[in-house]
C-alpha cells in the first residue's frame, strides 16, 4: 500500500455508550465514512473520507456522534502551515489543480465587521418598527433624473423597467446542475412568497418553474446554455454574467458526468456531454460590445425587461462600473472575493479578488462623482451574512444584495465546502436522485421565507433605531457608519469615519 | 409585402416597425449598419437591401433573413431556428452560441465563426460559408456543422488559425487540397468519404441553389472532415481539496 503522506482532516468520535448500532450513519453517508461490521458487531468509521458535513451528527437519533479536527498535527511552522503542507503531497500525488467549492475561506479582514452602525439618542427620535410605518420596499433599475407631469398631474417623464422587491434582499445565481431540483424549487417559491427574487445562473430554467418566471432572473453567460426566447421572455429580468466573485477571470465546466437527463434537457445540451463555459464572452472585448448585448437582449425582450451586468469585484472594479452604466444596462450586480461557488480552482478563488465592501464603496463614490449614479441600481454579493450586513451594505450605497451562501444555510448547508464532489448529503449541491430527495422543497422554501422575513424585521429594527423609516433614505447614508480598527486608507476608501469622530 | 426604407432611421424605430409589421413577408431597403434586426422575431421573412448592423437575428425564433448586401458582426447570435442568407461576406462570430437554424454566407466570414454552436435532440444548426474564414473557427463547438467551400481559394486551406481550439463536438467539413494546419490534438481531421458528403449534401445544395452554383462541382472537390477527438478529450485533472 502506498504511503499516506496526509492525515485525514477530522476525526469521527463515537460514543459506544450511546450508539445503538442502528446503522442511520452508514445509509446517510454519501462518502461513506460510516459501516457495520457484523463480525466485530460493531460500527466502523472512515475518517479519511469524511468532509464533515454534519448530515450523520444531526441524523443520530442517540447524539452518538462528533465530528472534530483532527488532532494530529505536522510540526509547527508560521510559514508552511499543514494546510499548504498537506495541498503540497495532494499535488504530488495526482498532478492536479485544486479544485475548493464555496467561498473564500482564508483569513482576511471581513469589513463589515469593522463598521458601526449609529443610533438616534435625544435629538433625532428612533422609531418603533411594530408601531410605526417602516418602508423596506425598494425598485431596481434606472432612475430618472428629474420627473415631469402632464397638465392633468400624470407623469410626463418616460420610464424604464424596473424591478419591485418587498425587501432589498435576492437570492444569488446558482445553477440547475450545481444545485438541486428540490434547491431550485425552494429557492423560486421562496422568492415568489416574499415578492422578490432568485436567479436562475447559468443552466438554463426548468420548464417546470416557468411558472415562478415573474420573480426569476434569467442568466446570460458565456456558454449561452438554455438560452432562448421562451427563457428570455418568461424572467422579470436578464442578468449577464461577466464574472463570478469566486473564480475571477476563469469560465465554467460542469463535467459530462453531471449532465444528467434533466439537466440535459434544462441546458440543451445532450446528455454525458461537458458543458463548457468560457472564461469571456468571445464577443465582447469593450463597453461598446457589452452594449451590442444588452442591447441585442433588450430588443429581443422589447424593452419590457431590466438588463443585470454581474461582474466579479477587482481592482478597477469602479472604472468598470462606470463604462457597465454607460452600456444601456439598468442594474450592476457586484460579486465580491467571498462569494460562494460549487467548484473553483483553490488559488484563484483564495488570491483573485477584493472585498465586496470596498469594491461597492469605490463604485457608489465613482457613479456619484461622474453624476451617473441614477443610472443605474448596484446589487452586491460576495458574503452577506446577516441583515447587519445588508443594512451596511446599504448605507455604503448599495439598491440590495444578493444572498447565495446564507440561503443554502437555510436549506440545511453546512459549509463542507465539498460541493464539487457532487455527494452533497442535504441534498443540496447533488444530482443523485437519492441525495436530492433529503430536501424537502416544501419545508426548504418555508426555511427561505423564514430567513428572509426575519432579516425584514431586523433591517427595520436597525432602521427604526437610526430614526430612519425607509431604505431610501438609507442608501449611501454613510453618515450612519463608523469604522472601528481601520487605517486611513480604509477609512478613505470606504468614505467613513473613525468611531469616536 | 411590405416595404421598410430604412433610410436616416436608427436601429430602435426600424426594429420597432418590424415587430410591429401585421405583414409577414418585410422588405427593408437601404439598410446603413442598423443593429439587431430581426432580433428574436418568430414567423417572419425579412429581406434586406443594403448593409444591416451588428446582431442580425440573434436569437432568431424561425424567421427567415435574407440580406442583398454584407453583414456585419453577431449574427445570427444564440439563435434558436430559422434561416439566414447572406448574399456577400460577414463579419466576427457569424453564428455564436446557436442552437438550430441554417447561415448560409455566399462569400468571406470574419473571425470565431460557429463559435460555442451546440446541439440537443431535433435542434441541430448548419453554418455554411462559401469562400473562406479567419481564425478560431468553431472554437468551443459543441455540436451542429460548419462548411467552409473555400471558393476561389484554389484549393488552398480556406480557414485561418486556431481552428477547432475548444472543439468539443460537432463537425466541420473543409472544402481544402491540404488539411489545415496547426489544429489541437483535441481535434482529428481526415479526408471526408461519399457518406460524410452525402451528410453535407443537402446543406450545399441549398447553398448552391441559393447562390448560384452547381452542387455537384462544389462537393467534387477534397473535403477534410474536422471531428473532436474522443481518444484524447479536453480535461484538466483535478484534485479534491
Amino acid at each position: 500500500m502506498a504511503l499516506n503522506y496526509f492525515q485525514p482532516l477530522f476525526d469521527v468520535i463515537r460514543d459506544k455508550d450511546r450508539c445503538i448500532k442502528c446503522q442511520a450513519c452508514a445509509r446517510q453517508c454519501a462518502n461513506e465514512v460510516h459501516r457495520y461490521d457484523g463480525d466485530l458487531d460493531m460500527m466502523i468509521s472512515d475518517s479519511q473520507q469524511c468532509v464533515d458535513c454534519q448530515r450523520c451528527v444531526c441524523i443520530c437519533p442517540t447524539g452518538a456522534l462528533k465530528i472534530v479536527d483532527n488532532p494530529n498535527k505536522f510540526r509547527n511552522n508560521s510559514n508552511w502551515s499543514q494546510q499548504i503542507m498537506t495541498e503540497v503531497y495532494k499535488q504530488a500525488e495526482t498532478g492536479g489543480v485544486l479544485l475548493s467549492a464555496m467561498g473564500n475561506p482564508k483569513e482576511y479582514p471581513v469589513y463589515w465587521d469593522k463598521i458601526l452602525l449609529n443610533a438616534s439618542q435625544v435629538t433625532n427620535p428612533p422609531i418603533d418598527p411594530l408601531r410605526e410605518p417602516m418602508e423596506t420596499k425598494v425598485f431596481l433599475g434606472k432612475k430618472p433624473k428629474n420627473v415631469s407631469f402632464n397638465e392633468d398631474g400624470s407623469v410626463k417623464t418616460e420610464t424604464t423597467p424596473t424591478l419591485e422587491l418587498s425587501t432589498p434582499i435576492m437570492f444569488s445565481a446558482m445553477s440547475y446542475g450545481s444545485i438541486s431540483r428540490n434547491a431550485h424549487e425552494s429557492l423560486a417559491r421562496a422568492a415568489t412568497e416574499l415578492g422578490i427574487f432568485y436567479n436562475t445562473g447559468e443552466g438554463g430554467l426548468h420548464k417546470d418553474f416557468y411558472q415562478y418566471g415573474s420573480n426569476t432572473i434569467v442568466q446570460v453567460a458565456s456558454g449561452r446554455f438554455g438560452v432562448f426566447k421562451d427563457y428570455l421572455e418568461t424572467g422579470a429580468a436578464i442578468e449577464i454574467k461577466m464574472g463570478q466573485g469566486a473564480k475571477p477571470g476563469i469560465g465554467g465546466h460542469l463535467p459530462g458526468a453531471k449532465i444528467l437527463e434533466d439537466v440535459s434537457r434544462t441546458r440543451m445540451i445532450p446528455m454525458g456531454t461537458d458543458a463548457i463555459s468560457p472564461a469571456p464572452h468571445h464577443d465582447i472585448y469593450s463597453i461598446e460590445d457589452l452594449r451590442q448585448l444588452v442591447l441585442s437582449l433588450k430588443e429581443a425582450t422589447e424593452y419590457k425587461k431590466p438588463v443585470i451586468v454581474k461582474i466579479a469585484a477587482v481592482h478597477n472594479v469602479a472604472a468598470i462600473a462606470s463604462g457597465i452604466a454607460r452600456s444601456g444596462a439598468d442594474i450592476i450586480a457586484i460579486d465580491g472575493y467571498r462569494g460562494g461557488t460549487g467548484a473553483a480552482p483553490t488559488r484563484i478563488r483564495d488570491n483573485v479578488g477584493i472585498p465586496i465592501e470596498l469594491a461597492l464603496a469605490s463604485v457608489d463614490q465613482r457613479l456619484r462623482d461622474e453624476g451617473i449614479r441614477n443610472e443605474v441600481s448596484v446589487v452586491v454579493a460576495g458574503s452577506i451574512r446577516s441583515s447587519s450586513d445588508v443594512v451596511k451594505a446599504i448605507a455604503l450605497g448599495a439598491d440590495a444584495c444578493y444572498i447565495g451562501t446564507a440561503a443554502l444555510l437555510a436549506l440545511g448547508c453546512h459549509l463542507c465546502r465539498s460541493c464539487q464532489t457532487g455527494k452533497c448529503n442535504w441534498g443540496i449541491a447533488t444530482q443523485r436522485p437519492d441525495l436530492v430527495k433529503r430536501l424537502n422543497p416544501n419545508i426548504g422554501y418555508q426555511r427561505l421565507v423564514n430567513l428572509v422575513h426575519a432579516w425584514d424585521h431586523e433591517i427595520k429594527e436597525m432602521m427604526g433605531g437610526m430614526g430612519i423609516n425607509s431604505v431610501e433614505a438609507l442608501r449611501g447614508n454613510r453618515l450612519m457608519l463608523r469604522g472601528i480598527g481601520l487605517n486611513e486608507k480604509e477609512l478613505e476608501i470606504l468614505g467613513i469615519q473613525h468611531a469616536g469622530q | 409585402m411590405t416595404v421598410l426604407n430604412a433610410n436616416e432611421i436608427g436601429y430602435y424605430d426600424l426594429n420597432k416597425k418590424i415587430v410591429e409589421c401585421a405583414d409577414k413577408d418585410i422588405t427593408v431597403t437601404d439598410a446603413m449598419g442598423q443593429r439587431y434586426i430581426g432580433c428574436g422575431v418568430a414567423g417572419k421573412t425579412i429581406t434586406v437591401e443594403g448593409t444591416p448592423g451588428n446582431a442580425l437575428g440573434a436569437y432568431l425564433d424561425g424567421s427567415t433573413i435574407i440580406v442583398h448586401g454584407n453583414g456585419q458582426d453577431a449574427i445570427g447570435d444564440t439563435m434558436n431556428n430559422g434561416e439566414i442568407f447572406i448574399h456577400g461576406n460577414c463579419g466576427d462570430t457569424t453564428g455564436y452560441a446557436m442552437r438550430s437554424g441554417k447561415i448560409f454566407v455566399k462569400g468571406n466570414a470574419g473571425y470565431r465563426v460557429g463559435i460555442h454552436m451546440k446541439e440537443y435532440h431535433e435542434f441541430y444548426p448548419k453554418i455554411i460559408i462559401g469562400g473562406k474564414v479567419g481564425d478560431f473557427l468553431g472554437e468551443y463547438q459543441a455540436g451542429g456543422i460548419i462548411v467552409v467551400l473555400g471558393i476561389g481559394c484554389d484549393g488552398k486551406v480556406p480557414v485561418g488559425s486556431f481552428c477547432g481550439t475548444g472543439m468539443h463536438g460537432g463537425h466541420m467539413y473543409i472544402r481544402s487540397d491540404e488539411a489545415p494546419k496547426g489544429l489541437p490534438v483535441q481535434v482529428s481531421c481526415e479526408v471526408a468519404d461519399d457518406s460524410d458528403k452525402a451528410d453535407i449534401r443537402e446543406y450545399v445544395d441549398e447553398f448552391a441553389k441559393n447562390f448560384g452554383y452547381d452542387t455537384n462541382t462544389l462537393l467534387k472537390g477534397r473535403f477534410y472532415k474536422l471531428s473532436p477527438n474522443t481518444a484524447s478529450p479536453y480535461k484538466q485533472l483535478y484534485t479534491h481539496n
